[in-house]
């Protein structure tokens, strides 16, 4: 299987360079020219105009972040700790609504989270206050939480179950109590679980637009929003809408170069993609 | 006392993760006029009568379908031939290689959606002609399916027994015929999960197809123009089909597996 | 003066409904190297895990120095173990690995320094003490888990295979290491093997098992010289095993001849088991006064020659540094030493002789002689 099945993946090669690598360069090239083609710094010195976005697009992703990871952990650790065969059950329940269109998923919180919608409906039957829930930032957290909080929970569940059993009973033996065991060794050793899920969220957690749109209303525009009303909204300019993507491409590759500080042995690229 | 709050915990958890799309399927027989979707009146099909009388949505479904098919067909053959092509390759051209692969999966949709709408527009100021349409949504989601494809083969390669191809060489087999008799049917597994995902995420896909599709309606883009209308609960409708045939899909898919299971252990005794 | 640290009294454990062990009883003295010998299987790594406590017993109790602790839970037992794959924590290096105990018990940082110091040098490995537990060898992480669990300091270890993994010189290298370092601290250690030559070379007494039941309890030269039974006298190395006839003390007859003995007590005309190692046996020349048999196969094994003789039907093994030719005919010396005598019992019959070493092949030679004749091994014609 040597020299000329290195040749299969030339056609995977050239697909790549044209569909990946060209249109990011596009993008570039974009980026920092004009309407008329002429090299520009334009556009980047205007995306400090929505910085104000940009900000409350990083803050409500690592809100639904760090959320999402405080609920999961939980629910990943009790999986992992149900006989084999519970298992797989549990972890096709948690990745079921994720194959339920992610719009109507969206939708369906709208339904409930209006002020006339269900959740109120049941409050004031309980004679409770209405509350408002929907088009505020908390709606946009839920949505992103609720999105995409199976991806926390899959690579999260897939480390724990692989530690070691002889491990946790070494500690034991050593004389560390349950609680201990927990956060002596558990938690240390599902750090790289814990990386690849906080990348899977944050990454589409920062860069939606539809959570936004959706349950957000007007009043909480994210990056997202801002590009697509660059390509395909009323305020048509792609050379600002390419500026955008690459400051928040730029966002997003330090934040993962700050998180692979974390994980030194590169553990978490196997872990993670357990889709 | 423990395992009371882990089933506590678990029954919480699932409710937040189904309620929603139990409240769609519950309002999708709500007998309504007025279209509300927050008070029940009665049980009714009708909403499902006018989904499937609704031209719109069926050719949005026959375009998706094709897609996905196409994509998952196409990634699945590129994707397992650059499989074997990265498995052979020395240290540094595999790094860059898998560097390339996981790009767009570590990149946000949107820009990837935006990148690719920038080339097709970009190829017609060249060519002229349609831009975007059906074959520029293909060629999208072949490119982002195409990574997922490889990470499924790719494992099964490297677990499979190198000495297996050398094996069938040995006993007579020339290279060609061998990959084809011995090890396609070892990464097979890999093969298919990987077509499987990539029919899937096709198939589900919204932000890439929106940039990309120009005037061409796919499932979740008309999806997508249903909620910004506020229309009827012909949307709760189509989202109790969708589940139903999610459902119907993962019940067969287990009980083969379930089956295929119990006949390995029966085999074993 | 018995001083036992750990008794086990009626045990009964099952996994998955099978009876691993039942009525099971063991007393463990203070300061001893024991080992639990017996092939895979036989339930001597559930006794261990009994003592450690990570398996609770469906019936029967555990007393450590006389209190009994068998509702008590692993970390609060006094005894340590050492995992057969090390169980070292990867998320932490040496240093760390070996402190894990002490921190728990909130000794001094001070404290842990100097402890964790002194155990890297008793197993070696002093200046070892910031590498990453995955750079370390099998030999090294074995060692690091050594030091891990001595330096708790507890009063008894368990060690369930330690040394399986290793290749052959590592092996006799750390059988020592640890004879040295359980005489030096004095600590009782209960050591679970299959290897019977490990088990000769380290222990001060054998406990060889199988089914869950203990066979024979001994120092390594009883259980070597006077095996109880066939089981034992098979699995500790190689013996020739016949059926005899004891006439009346100290006088035995098998293999078509009377033969002077050391053994009594086994009343008249008693059949029983013989035992004859082969390394007791002398090649002498073929005559009416000795057992005779043809050589029928001879292996160098270096050390010695391996020869098998066909004595009336039954194959025998000397081991010897005498050559003989196969097809040669050979008288089989021995003296009334050499012959060890044991009564019968339900291993009696089942080991054969030397036309095969293992079990398995035996077998199926055994099923291939059944389908040759009864036709099934002929190729099918319709088939070719």
């Amino acid at each position: 299987m040597k020299t000329n099945s290195k040749l299969l993946s030339a056609p995977y090669t050239v697909w790549m360079t044209l569909f990946i690598i060209l249109p990011m360069l596009l993008v570039a090239w974009f980026a920092f020219t004009d309407r008329s083609g002429a090299f520009t710094l334009d556009n980047i010195l205007s995306v400090g105009q929505y910085s104000n976005v940009f900000l409350r697009s990083i803050w409500l992703g690592a809100v639904a972040t760090a959320v999402s990871l405080i609920l999961g952990y939980p629910m990943a650790y009790i999986i992992a700790k149900l006989p084999a065969k519970r298992q797989s059950v549990m972890v096709m329940l948690v990745m079921l609504p994720m194959w339920m269109n992610f719009l109507l998923r969206t939708y369906a919180w709208m339904t409930l989270l209006e002020d006339n919608g269900l959740i109120n409906a049941a409050l004031a039957a309980l004679g409770l206050p209405r509350a408002h829930m929907i088009n505020t930032a908390g709606a946009v957290v839920l949505g992103m939480v609720y999105n995409y909080i199976p991806y926390m929970i899959l690579p999260l569940y897939s480390v724990l179950t692989k530690i070691d059993p002889s491990v946790i009973e070494a500690a034991q033996d050593l004389g560390a109590n349950d609680k201990k065991v927990f956060l002596k060794v558990v938690v240390p050793m599902s750090m790289p679980g814990v990386i690849s899920g906080i990348t899977m969220v944050f990454v589409p957690a920062v860069s939606t637009f539809i959570i936004s749109k959706m349950l957000g209303g007007g009043g909480n525009l994210l990056i997202g929003d801002l590009i697509d009303m660059q390509f395909l909204g009323s305020a048509y300019n792609p050379n600002l809408g390419s500026a955008i993507s690459l400051v928040l491409m730029v966002i997003i590759l330090i934040c993962m170069g700050i998180m692979n500080q974390f994980d030194e042995d590169g553990s978490s690229q196997e872990g993670g993609l357990m889709l | 006392m423990k395992k009371a709050a882990a089933r506590l915990y678990t029954f919480l958890m699932f409710l937040f993760l189904y309620a929603p799309i139990l409240v769609l399927i519950v309002f999708s027989f709500n007998d309504t006029e007025t279209a509300s979707r927050t008070v029940w009146s009665g049980f009714s099909l009708k909403w499902y009568q006018k989904l499937f009388e609704d031209r719109l949505i069926l050719e949005a479904l026959r375009n998706t379908l094709i897609i996905a098919v196409a994509a998952a067909a196409a990634s699945t053959v590129l994707g397992t031939m650059a499989a074997i092509g990265i498995n052979s390759m020395k240290r540094l051209p595999k790094r860059v290689m898998m560097n390339i692969t996981n790009f767009p999966m570590v990149n946000p949709e949107i820009v990837t959606g935006v990148s690719m709408m920038l080339l097709f527009v970009f190829a017609v100021g060249l060519f002229g002609g349609r831009s975007l349409g059906m074959a520029s949504i293909t060629a999208a989601h072949i490119t982002f399916c195409l990574p997922y494809v490889i990470l499924q083969v790719l494992p099964k390669l490297r677990q499979m027994d190198e000495s297996l191809f050398e094996a069938a060489q040995d006993l007579g087999c020339p290279p060609a015929k061998a990959f084809f008799k011995v090890v396609l049917p070892e990464i097979m597994p890999g093969v298919v999960t990987g077509m499987i995902m990539a029919f899937t995420l096709s198939i589900d896909d919204f932000v890439i197809s929106y940039f990309t599709s120009g005037t061409t309606q796919t499932l979740p883009i008309y999806i997508y123009s249903m909620t910004r209308k506020r229309v009827s609960p012909e949307i709760n409708a189509l989202s109790t089909v969708l589940f139903a045939a999610v459902m119907a899909l993962l019940i067969v898919v287990n009980v083969r597996t379930a089956k295929a299971r119990g006949q390995a252990k029966e085999e074993r005794r | 003066m018995n001083n036992t640290i750990i008794s086990l009294k009626d045990i009964a454990v099952s996994y998955d409904g099978e009876p691993v062990l039942s009525g099971f009883n063991l007393e463990i003295r203070d300061g001893e190297f024991i080992t639990l010998l017996g092939p895979s299987g036989c339930g001597k790594t559930t006794v261990l895990r009994t003592i450690g406590g990570f398996i609770k017993p469906d019936a029967g109790e555990v007393f450590f120095s006389g209190k009994n602790i068998t509702a008590l839970p692993p970390h609060k037992r006094e005894v340590n173990t050492i995992f057969q794959k090390y169980a070292l924590f990867p998320h932490l290096n040496v240093y760390d690995n070996i402190a894990f105990g002490m921190r728990l018990k909130g000794k001094s940082e001070r404290q842990v320094k100097e402890t964790v110091h002194e155990m890297l040098g008793m197993v070696n490995l002093s200046g070892y003490a910031h590498r990453g537990v995955s750079q370390l060898s099998g030999g090294q992480q074995q060692r690091v888990a050594m030091a891990r669990a001595l330096a708790n300091e507890p009063k008894v270890l368990l060690l369930d295979e330690p040394l399986s993994a290793l290749d052959l010189k590592l092996r006799k290298d750390m059988q020592v290491e640890l004879k040295k370092i359980q005489q030096q601290t004095g600590i009782t250690f209960v050591f679970v093997t299959h290897d019977q030559e490990e088990a000769l070379s380290m222990s001060d007494r054998v406990v060889v098992m199988d089914g869950g039941v203990i066979q024979q309890t001994g120092s390594p030269t009883d259980i070597y010289n006077e095996p109880e039974n066939a089981f034992v006298a098979d699995f500790i190395g190689e013996s020739n095993i016949l059926d005899g006839l004891m006439l009346e003390d100290y006088s035995v007859k098998f293999a078509g001849h009377k033969f002077q003995c050391l053994d009594k007590g086994f009343g008249t005309n008693t059949p029983v088991d013989v035992v004859i190692r082969p390394e007791d046996i002398d090649v002498v020349q073929a005559d009416s006064t000795h057992i005779t048999g043809e050589v029928t196969g001879v292996t160098f094994k270096g050390v010695h020659y391996e020869i098998i003789v066909d004595v009336a039907g039954f194959k025998w093994m000397i081991q010897s540094t005498d050559y003989r030719a196969v097809g040669d005919r050979i008288g089989l010396s021995l003296t009334p030493d050499d012959i060890h005598v044991m009564s019968k019992s339900a291993y009696s019959g089942r080991f054969g002789d030397y036309s095969t070493f293992s079990d398995e092949m035996e077998e199926d030679m055994a099923a291939t002689e059944e389908a040759i004749e009864s036709g099934e091994g002929q190729a099918d014609e319709n088939q070719l």
